[in-house]
């Protein structure tokens, strides 16, 4: 009775994967074999790997997300650290979590308004006898405002690891002479890897393909993967080049799905 | 499973209420089939108030999108869904819609007021004798400068983009035909060059400007050019004629050896289901005092010579804007590039994009 009521309400999850997950992906795929006259080629692909142009262009996307991945990570660990150990951690929670609601293009033109020549961080830079500097439009104002924008995506995941832990094994760990470094490094860091790879594929996998801050932030002096797939798809219609460079973003992410994932496993297996 | 249950009919309750007080509230507002008119314009490209005067003249119901690009609203109009009776794509986005058989040749025996319209602006290459085609506005592309960082003498040419003092002080309008464009007219190649050897060229001396471009952005130029975020920028006559209001320290120059001449044009696609409210659209448009009302509020120049006479003069004799035959002559048209040297154009950009700093 039980299986058959929870077979009947997976219904309408099935059908969302094959609907808006598969069938996306299985389209995507098909579409990159199909060069501009519309036949079968693998042209797309030798057009990838052979320019210059796109294989920087990956090597700066991967780059540029690994820089906001880390960022975000030295940032989040400790204030997921320091949240679970405050009085009121729903609220504090809540509170990291609010900027969400709010529009993302909104927080980027915010910051366009708080980077620009005559904003408030130059106002203040000009007060303390800096003068003011060009923000806008560099690599360090597009790392702030993407590692800015995926902070909660990582707080998240490993202040619930560090919730959900047994307290006994922190007792446990003081009971047998560990000192606080020892205890933090070899029982609390190593239980909470688990919510520090679930961060590191929520922020890595998104800061791939950011291509509106490229633009907006980054001026576009910033170019990542997300760029070139945009033009193909609005400006040459070259859907089938478009397609190729999503194709190499899919392959990329699963890379990464693999490497956080895959540990995961043998460490299930080990305890 | 209870709470689930409860969960889900209750969004269902919610969507059931909401389609049904949104069918309402169209009817209340009298969208129903043949007495409305869709228009799919560009953002912030017609005065809303001739809107409504065109609604309280006709009868009809006008609804209006928007659109930011040529290409979104190209693949919007091919896939079809949205009836839209009325759009104004640019010139050379025509001509791609007219061989993918999209437009409506038009019935001149239902258009009156094409006497109004500026012979220099009919009959032209990517529409012969206006088959498919009405001149709403038309402009160029040029350089904006700020007389405060840039004197009038050293910014008269495209060259003088790449002078030495200009460091990251240079905005440019982020596209590829407008950029290759701009190189290889300053080479004094046409900006629809088919020739590699040119096209080369082209992208080897764009090479060494990004020192100068702080951004390659789009409609934000405005509001930096205004906050004098930027001493130059590349831009459309449109988006100037609004920076130029917003600073008095800015000033629009058209290189005379050679720019993009641009018309955005009414066209009827074939999405079409209100033909008698399409044309009742383009005749209220072709009215000389309703074009010249609208080429006051939105800055573009009009194609429209009768409206161009109940422009005040500041407007109508303003060179930035109008400018003379010897200028216009050598102002060139954007043509379909053909998919491949689109690709080609596209993908110069996309290098010139990369250079670092």
């Amino acid at each position: 009775m039980m299986t058959k009521a929870r077979r009947v309400y997976s219904i309408p999850y099935v059908l969302w994967l094959l609907l808006f997950v598969i069938a996306p992906v299985l389209l995507i795929v098909y579409q990159s074999f199909i060069g501009m006259d519309g036949s079968y080629t693998l042209d797309n692909y030798k057009t990838y790997f052979a320019s210059s142009t796109y294989l920087r262009m990956t090597f700066n996307s991967v780059l540029y997300a690994f820089l906001i991945t880390l960022i975000v990570l030295v940032i989040s660990y400790p204030a997921a650290y320091i949240l679970n150990k405050t009085k009121h951690k729903q609220l504090w929670l809540m509170l990291i979590i609010l900027p969400t609601w709010v529009n993302l293009l909104l927080k980027a033109y915010a910051f366009i308004g708080i980077f620009s020549m005559h904003g408030s961080v130059n106002h203040f830079l000009e007060f303390i006898g800096i003068g003011p500097k060009q923000l806008l439009f560099t690599d360090f104002s597009f790392i702030f405002v993407a590692a800015y924008i995926e902070i909660p995506f990582m707080i998240m995941p490993i202040f619930n690891a560090l919730e959900e832990m047994n307290p006994s094994f922190i007792s446990a760990s003081v009971d047998l002479g560990a000192n606080a470094w020892q205890t933090f490094w070899q029982v609390i860091f190593p239980l909470s890897l688990n919510g520090v790879k679930s961060g590191v594929q929520a922020v890595f996998i998104p800061s791939l393909s950011l291509f509106m801050l490229t633009r907006l932030i980054g001026g576009n002096r910033v170019i990542t993967l997300g760029t070139a797939i945009e033009e193909h798809f609005m400006v040459t219609q070259n859907w089938g080049m478009g397609s190729t460079i999503g194709v190499v973003l899919i392959i990329a992410m699963l890379a990464i799905m693999l490497v956080t994932g895959e540990k995961k496993k043998k460490r299930r297996r080990a305890n | 499973m209870k709470n689930l249950k409860v969960l889900f009919i209750g969004i269902l309750a919610i969507i059931g209420v909401l389609f049904v007080s949104s069918r309402q509230l169209e009817k209340a507002q009298g969208f129903s089939g043949s007495n409305t008119v869709t228009i799919y314009n560009w953002g912030d490209y017609i005065d809303p108030a001739l809107l409504k005067k065109f609604e309280k003249e006709t009868g009809y119901k006008v609804s209006y999108e928007t659109f930011d690009s040529n290409e979104a609203m190209f693949t919007k109009i091919q896939q079809g869904g949205t009836g839209y009776d009325i759009t104004i794509p640019s010139e050379y986005m025509i001509q791609k819609m007219m061989k993918a058989d999209m437009l409506v040749p038009l019935d001149y025996g239902k258009i009156k007021g094409m006497q109004h319209i500026d012979s220099r602006f009919l009959d032209l290459d990517f529409d012969p004798e206006n088959k498919y085609s009405i001149p709403y506005f038309w402009g160029t592309l040029g350089i904006i400068y700020n007389d405060k960082f840039v004197a009038k003498q050293d910014m008269q040419h495209w060259d003088d983009l790449w002078q030495k003092g200009l460091a990251n002080n240079v905005m440019l309008i982020d596209g590829a035909r407008e950029v290759i464009g701009l190189s290889l007219n300053s080479l004094g190649y046409s900006l629809n060059s088919l020739n590699n050897k040119e096209l080369t060229q082209a992208s080897k001396k764009l090479d060494s400007l990004p020192t100068n471009v702080k951004a390659i952005v789009a409609d934000e130029i405005k509001m930096y050019m205004i906050n004098e975020e930027s001493a130059v920028a590349v831009s459309f006559s449109g988006e100037a004629a609004e920076m130029l209001d917003g600073n008095d320290h800015l000033h629009y120059v058209i290189p005379s050896e050679g720019s993009n001449l641009w018309f955005d044009n009414i066209v009827i696609p074939k999405t079409v289901r209100n033909k008698e409210g399409a044309y009742a659209f383009i005749n209220f448009m072709l009215k000389p005092e309703n074009a010249a009302q609208n080429a006051e509020y939105i800055g573009y120049s009009t194609p429209n010579k009768e409206a161009l006479d109940l422009l005040p003069k500041d407007i109508s004799q303003d060179k930035q804007f109008y400018p003379d035959d010897s200028t216009i002559s050598h102002l060139e048209v954007y043509k379909d590039l053909g998919p491949e040297y689109l690709g080609i154009y596209n993908d110069l950009f996309l290098e010139f994009k990369m250079h670092r700093k």
